[in-house]
């Protein structure tokens, strides 16, 4: 497992359970003090044992702390950068929902060694899309559905969104649009990084 | 007004003469950045980004070269001249933003259909971007520029934590190497780094120096005594000591138990060196209280210097003559110091080796 996609894990345990937490959960899982490198590849089952030894420590659910990942992911101001990238899938939410199809050659285009999930976007009719997930570890669907929601609401879209299934392989979701320009939505200029 | 002109209905298949009709919205859609010129080189008709780009859609019969600089090919003066570069990379900019290169092709029309310049932003497309606030509507699908920028800012981001890794694995490697090099006890160096800097001086032929080896007297009767945490505070007491004597370029290290070795760089004189000797050996005399004991140490130093030898000694050679030296001071008694005495002219020792001094 890429080093980007524990230390996004690391980030979000520190940022909202604080460092004595983090400290807690990574002793538990036998993590080194430094915690995990960006840079570095890092096997599977640690990042399993990471998120293990979280579930224990905040007495959570696992869906429900998956879920909190992927709104981290958008809305933590630390962030930003990844809020930016994502937000070049399209100019609308329906631009940025198809696009998810593009997000593993997306994450491999800045990263190649980044394994990111394999997506589907089907349209069952005009307001409905059912998005089809594989990934290497369990629990992406929750991680989207987080995700995905703040980004509704990053582009001021309205919409539902669900988990649609989860077996092992593949998990789903499905997403309904009730209204694309519901609210203002954050900025998103595209020279906004300056040169 | 369509550009261009249908051909006669032709099976499919390869057809030069085949044209297609487009109107204006096609080609704005096609290509945002386009500039549809009229036989004599002026502006009929811009696209929406490049008009955006222009700061509104420039008026209609402007002239081409009023509005756009041609840099490369070089000497293109009119329209002519422009369209003989037909199909050729053009350098090009915006006479309105002229630090933002661009890059343009140009295409003859046929009949009296004109010239299309097409336009693209150049290597400078992430200022470009930000300074004609271009967003994603204002490129076609089909132009790679969106993907560029989501790269630079990728790498951008990653360049960075590329190097927050390498400052950390750099600070991890210096704490390391200071570990390697430091008496942990004292804050002293230890023995390797004194081993290097002795070599290094001596390597150094314009180097000149005195080399005094310290050693403690009664540092065992304090660890018996008053015990080892007691033993390891007048230590570090000799630390301070050692280390308020130190000048730049001087080194002093912690190399045993209760021994040390200090280079004090360009001081040779007999009596600057009885002076170092006997403010170091007071200073060491001066009783540490531990715990509230009192705990009474001396010491004993023998010292060589560089200007003792004909050629250049090795750092065997210098170490050999400062532990007689030592070991001379010690048979004196405590708290003496000994300084190596220079062989004579033929090489030979003269009736003693070194001159013993009492610190008192």
């Amino acid at each position: 497992m890429h080093g980007m996609i524990n230390r996004a894990l690391q980030g979000f345990l520190v940022a909202h359970y604080g460092e004595r937490s983090w400290d807690e959960i990574r002793s538990i899982a036998g993590i080194p003090p430094e915690g995990f490198e960006a840079m570095l590849q890092y096997d599977e089952a640690q990042t399993l044992a990471c998120f293990e030894a979280a579930v224990t420590v905040l007495h959570k659910h696992p869906n429900a702390l998956l879920e909190d990942i992927g709104t981290y992911l958008v809305t933590n101001p630390a962030l930003e950068p990844l809020r930016r990238l994502l937000r070049f899938g399209g100019p609308t939410f329906l631009d940025f929902l198809l696009s998810l199809e593009d997000l593993r050659d997306r994450g491999r285009l800045a990263i190649p060694d980044l394994d990111l999930p394999r997506i589907r976007v089907e349209e069952l009719d005009p307001s409905s899309y059912r998005i089809r997930a594989q990934w290497s570890l369990p629990g992406i669907a929750p991680i989207l559905l987080g995700g995905l929601r703040a980004m509704a609401d990053d582009y001021g879209a309205l919409a539902l969104l669900r988990l649609d299934g989860m077996q092992p392989g593949e998990e789903c979701l499905h997403v309904q649009l009730l209204d694309m320009t519901f609210a203002e939505g954050r900025q998103f200029v595209l020279g906004g990084v300056g040169a | 007004m369509t550009l261009g002109f249908a051909a006669t209905p032709s099976p499919l298949g390869p057809d030069t003469k085949r044209v297609v009709g487009l109107s204006p919205q096609v080609l704005d859609r096609l290509m945002p950045m386009h500039l549809w010129l009229d036989p004599q080189g002026r502006v009929m008709q811009a696209g929406p980004t490049i008009a955006k780009m222009m700061g509104g859609a420039p008026a209609l019969g402007t002239r081409l070269l009023d509005l756009v600089e041609i840099r490369s090919p070089a000497n293109i003066a009119d329209f002519t001249a422009l369209i003989a570069q037909e199909g050729r990379r053009l350098s090009l900019a915006l006479r309105s933003a002229s630090h933002l290169p661009l890059r343009g092709v140009v295409s003859s029309l046929p009949g009296q259909g004109g010239a299309l310049l097409d336009i693209s932003l150049g290597l400078s497309f992430v200022r470009a971007v930000a300074e004609f606030d271009l967003n994603q509507g204002d490129f076609s699908p089909c132009d790679q520029t969106l993907e560029l920028l989501y790269l630079y800012e990728a790498n951008t981001s990653i360049a960075h934590l590329s190097r927050h890794l390498t400052e950390r694995l750099r600070a991890a490697r210096l704490a390391a190497e200071a570990q390697a090099l430091t008496d942990e006890l004292t804050g002293l160096a230890n023995r390797r780094a004194m081993d290097l800097e002795l070599a290094r001086v001596l390597a150094d032929e314009t180097a000149h120096f005195a080399l005094l080896h310290l050693d403690l007297d009664y540092f065992k009767q304090v660890n018996d005594t008053h015990g080892h945490a007691a033993g390891d505070h007048v230590l570090q007491q000799v630390g301070h000591i050692l280390r308020a004597d130190l000048r730049r370029g001087d080194l002093a290290a912690r190399v045993g138990g209760d021994e040390f070795l200090i280079i004090l760089r360009n001081c040779l004189s007999e009596d600057g060196l009885r002076e170092v000797a006997k403010r170091l050996i007071a200073g060491i005399e001066a009783p540490v209280s531990f715990e509230g004991k009192l705990c009474k140490l001396s010491a004993s130093i023998g010292i060589s210097t560089t200007a003792g030898y004909g050629t250049r000694p090795t750092p065997d050679e210098m170490l050999a003559d400062t532990d007689m030296a030592l070991y001379r001071a010690k048979n004196a008694g405590r708290g003496r110091f000994a300084i190596h005495l220079p062989k004579r002219g033929d090489g030979t020792l003269g009736a003693r080796d070194a001159e013993v001094y009492n610190a008192r």
